[in-house]
């Protein structure tokens, strides 16, 4: 045993030593691994951030009361008198002033050009209720004030701020023929509020000529107050109304888009680990062909064939592992925190941050480890299948 | 004296493409012990071919190879190995040395494959390397040596795990006329003080 780890030890270092000397073909290996990993990892960033950001939005004690087969908000209505019905609903948590801590908002869509593209997209405007910000605690005014009733006043979201054109405090912007003011600036933590604007639901239900919301917002007394509360909007004639925690709402909405950028993460990383494969064989089969006269020098003197199968395999893994740290570092460098939007729910754009987790760059590295193995397996069966009097004559 | 190698009805044939080609026909050879031995034929006789059979380097088409009165024309690519390096060592015309490694250590490799201490490698390295007359270029890479001076490392490197024998395929085959003689002349003595 002594002796086969000796052999492989002096047959791996050898073949170690040697990389720099086919620095050129080794780099084939590591740059293609290294951008196969940089792409998934920053596709799965994308997904982790999004999901990140919907996940981060809502309470298990805030409940969300849509119109009875509503997909989302956008495709919601609710009367004045549902929505009061909705409020003074069992197990809705009261205020010191003995009000329901409940927000009864109206979501419209604005047109605005996005800051990198110059292209418009939309963005929601949240009407919401006097009883707001007592029902989202998270949102805090980072600028300006927060905007007046009756009064076409809006405050704008972090993430919007920094994507779209037009929203710096003290601008004006227009829509739906009126001119509304930004008066403030709030951050919520992260949540996808952030990618939006708010204002009174009553100016907003004035100035789109409405009069019906969207949905309404409660606060519950505890998180286990949920199944009274939906217990008593469902088993009420009057009403015909979904009810769903704040969480599971947006894990919902989510939950789709999530799933088609882990496919397209798969999908696209998939073909690029194939080629990167390939580029591993070729990088593998072309290190064991340039090292064939020492391989057979090596077997001639009595080395085994094992101790040389290692040795080709831990060179592929090597080469692998510093494409997979190469490429998890530059989707770490590049991307880990970008702020990119999408389409989410309400047709509008959700602002979210690229997260590159740990989670995901052992991910990559794990596929990159998966391409050196499988990319180092066929050369180093050649290498230990080498005929050695042949190899040795064709020097 | 006995045969040190013993060959009976040795054939051995390539097959190239749908062509097999007959290098060996038959071959009937014994080699003593002690013997200093020349195979000399044009190219393409099957010189090599004989040395790789007699090496362990590869296995003949038909009859039987011995040495040291094993039978080695029946053993596995697995038992040649471990048979080659308990009794060859080889000395190729283009010397083989391993540019990566040190004239040390390439002398060392095949004592790697030996259950020797690191202290007792060291030591059979300096001599092999003091019977060659290379002592001082020990540390020296194959690349920082002359032509005889690699030839004199590898020979080092065949002789360091004291062999049963030597097999030189075209020794002198990459050196100048002088130089050739001085190694020639190495492998002779080497032979009457050790063969």
């Amino acid at each position: 045993m002594a002796t086969l780890s000796h052999q492989i030890i002096a047959v791996t270092a050898n073949n170690l030593r040697s990389v720099p000397q086919r620095w050129g073909i080794s780099a084939v290996i590591v740059i293609g691994i290294a951008v196969t990993v940089a792409v998934l990892v920053s596709v799965l960033a994308m997904a982790a951030g999004f999901g990140k950001t919907l996940a981060n939005t809502g309470r298990a004690d805030r409940a969300l009361v849509l119109r009875g087969g509503s997909q989302s908000e956008l495709a919601s209505t609710l009367s004045r008198d549902n929505a009061l019905t909705i409020m003074d609903a069992r197990g809705v948590r009261k205020g010191a002033d003995g009000k329901s801590i409940a927000s009864a908002e109206m979501v419209a869509i604005v047109s605005l050009k996005q800051k990198n593209t110059g292209t418009k997209a939309n963005v929601t405007l949240r009407g919401v209720g006097p009883k707001a910000f007592e029902l989202r605690p998270e949102i805090k005014i980072t600028a300006g004030r927060m905007f007046r009733p009756a009064v076409r006043e809006l405050i704008v979201g972090k993430s919007a701020l920094a994507q779209f054109e037009g929203l710096e405090l003290g601008g004006h912007l227009t829509f739906h023929q009126g001119e509304w003011n930004v008066v403030g600036i709030f951050e919520t933590g992260g949540d996808s509020h952030e990618s939006e604007l708010m204002a009174d639901a009553e100016t907003v239900l004035s100035a789109y000529r409405r009069n019906l919301f969207q949905n309404v917002i409660v606060l519950l007394e505890s998180p286990q107050s949920f199944d009274a509360f939906k217990d008593a909007l469902t088993t009420n004639p009057t009403l015909s109304v979904d009810v769903k925690r704040e969480t599971e709402y947006y894990a919902e909405q989510s939950k789709q888009l999530s799933k088609l950028l882990f496919f397209v993460a798969y999908i696209v990383g998939g073909i690029m680990a194939v080629g990167a494969v390939f580029g591993a064989l070729n990088t593998m089969y072309s290190a064991v062909s340039s090292r064939s006269l020492e391989i057979a020098t090596l077997r001639a003197i009595g080395f085994g064939a094992l101790p040389v199968v290692v040795s080709v395999f831990v060179e592929a893994m090597l080469l692998a592992l510093i494409g997979g740290v190469l490429g998890a570092l530059a989707a770490w460098m590049f991307f880990n925190g970008n702020a990119v939007n999408t389409l989410g729910a309400n047709f509008t754009q959700v602002v979210f941050q690229l997260t590159v987790t740990p989670a995901l760059a052992v991910s990559g590295i794990v596929l990159a480890c998966i391409i050196g193995l499988v990319g180092g397996l066929f050369p180093a069966i050649r290498a230990a299948r080498l005929p050695i009097a042949a190899a040795l004559r064709a020097a | 004296m006995a045969a040190i190698v013993s060959l009976r009805n040795v054939v051995k044939r390539y097959t190239r493409g749908k062509h097999s080609v007959e290098v060996l026909h038959g071959l009937n050879l014994d080699i003593e012990t002690g013997d200093f031995v020349a195979l000399m034929g044009p190219s393409g006789s099957g010189k090599t071919t004989l040395l790789n059979l007699i090496g362990g380097l590869d296995t003949a088409s038909g009859g039987e190879v011995s040495v040291a009165g094993e039978r080695i024309d029946s053993l596995s690519g697995g038992q040649l190995a471990k048979w080659r390096a308990r009794h060859v060592g080889f000395v190729f015309q283009f010397y083989n040395l391993l540019p990566q490694l040190s004239a040390e250590r390439n002398v060392e490799l095949p004592l790697l494959l030996t259950s020797l201490s690191a202290a007792q490698r060291k030591k059979n390295v300096q001599t092999a390397l003091a019977i060659v007359g290379l002592s001082d270029r020990a540390k020296h890479k194959p690349t920082e040596l002359s032509g005889g001076q690699a030839q004199r490392v590898a020979i080092a490197r065949a002789l360091v795990s004291d062999p049963t024998l030597l097999v030189c395929d075209e020794p002198t085959g990459d050196l100048d006329r002088a130089t050739a003689d001085e190694i020639l002349g190495l492998l002779q003595s080497l032979n009457r003080e050790q063969g």
